[in-house]
């Protein structure tokens, strides 16, 4: 109860905060999350089909690092407000992107100049 | 999050609500934070796929295959996530009530800041410099609105932490300071994560 009370009071509220190490940690991981993409690319090791897939793989492990190390999201914060909007919002993002890039790219292919109809 | 951890959320919330007439221990505030930022990850998000809708659409102009430098690309990258550390590092001393060490690296996070729009600035300059502007075609477009969002966005954070040192030069570490810097750390950190997007899926995958 006492450490529930001294977290109450915590002026940092619904946050965590760091550790000198979880920073580090963190930033360790982005760089090489960082790093690797860029190289990839850089050298041309990919194929511009895999790119695409590889980095976005990647970018969404970084993500969830920031979120983890310097966000400071973690098991607890599903339970709380903070995790329920983060997840919230995550679904209308998800609807959102996914959404209008597949309605464009219908769009875009029934506008070929071909498909148009004659006046 | 650590606040009523071991309660459900609704306890937590009422506990929280309770609370507020005498006594605002500032989870409110930053949970409102919270919210802002997950309306502003919407905005982005829609900008995101405006933006990936029309990459394609060059109009015969340059495509981000001929008009990106990656290395350039990741020297502001590298800022940015210095900037997120050394950020990172004032709320550890602030939570240890370090205030010159606070100041410090909230100096440090500030000219990563200032270095980083430098150099977005100057990318800007030369691209429109080329022809390449925001008027040359769709994807162009695309490209400035979505990142010069990001780059107004980290303006208005570095306006913010020039008028927080000004607080914590003025008032020290006060819990209301605290409850501010919590809310900016939020800020920061949340644009470095809209930053590996951008640099995803504008510049690695534009130029792959």
């Amino acid at each position: 109860m006492d450490a529930l009370h001294a977290h109450a009071h915590a002026p940092e509220g619904a946050a965590d905060h760091g550790t000198l190490r979880s920073y580090l940690t963190g930033f360790g991981l982005s760089v090489l999350l960082t790093a690797l993409p860029f190289a990839l690319v850089m050298t041309g090791a990919l194929s511009p089909a895999r790119a695409a897939p590889v980095c976005l793989g990647l970018a969404a492990v970084q993500i969830v690092v920031h979120l983890v190390y310097f966000l400071h999201m973690n098991g607890r914060s599903s339970r709380s407000w903070n995790g329920a909007a983060l997840l919230f919002t995550a679904i209308i993002l998800v609807i959102l992107v996914a959404g209008t890039l597949w309605v464009m790219a219908h769009m875009n292919a029934n506008m070929m100049p071909g498909m148009m109809p004659p006046e | 999050m650590t606040i009523h951890s071991s309660l459900t959320p609704d306890h937590a919330f009422l506990a929280g609500a309770g609370q507020e007439d005498h006594h605002d221990d500032g989870s409110t505030t930053t949970l409102g934070f919270w919210i802002y930022l997950m309306s502003d990850c919407i905005l982005f998000a829609a900008l995101f796929a405006g933006f990936v809708v029309l990459r394609g659409q060059t109009a015969g102009g340059p495509a981000g295959r001929d008009l990106f430098d990656l290395s350039y690309v990741a020297v502001e990258t590298g800022c940015l996530l210095l900037s997120s550390l050394s950020y990172g590092l004032a709320m550890i001393a602030a939570h240890r009530h370090r205030q010159t060490q606070v100041l410090a690296w909230l100096g440090v996070t500030l000219v990563l800041g200032l270095l980083f729009m430098g150099l977005e600035l100057h990318e800007f300059r030369e691209l429109i410099a080329e022809g390449a502007g925001p008027d040359r075609s769709a994807f162009l477009s695309g490209y400035f609105t979505l990142v010069g969002t990001h780059g107004l966005h980290v303006t208005a954070g570095m306006a913010w932490m020039v008028v927080l040192i000004g607080h914590v030069l003025h008032r020290g570490l006060s819990s209301d300071n605290l409850v501010r810097l919590t809310c900016l750390s939020l800020f920061w950190h949340f644009l470095d994560v809209v930053w590996i997007g951008v640099f995803t899926v504008v510049y690695l995958l534009g130029a792959a």
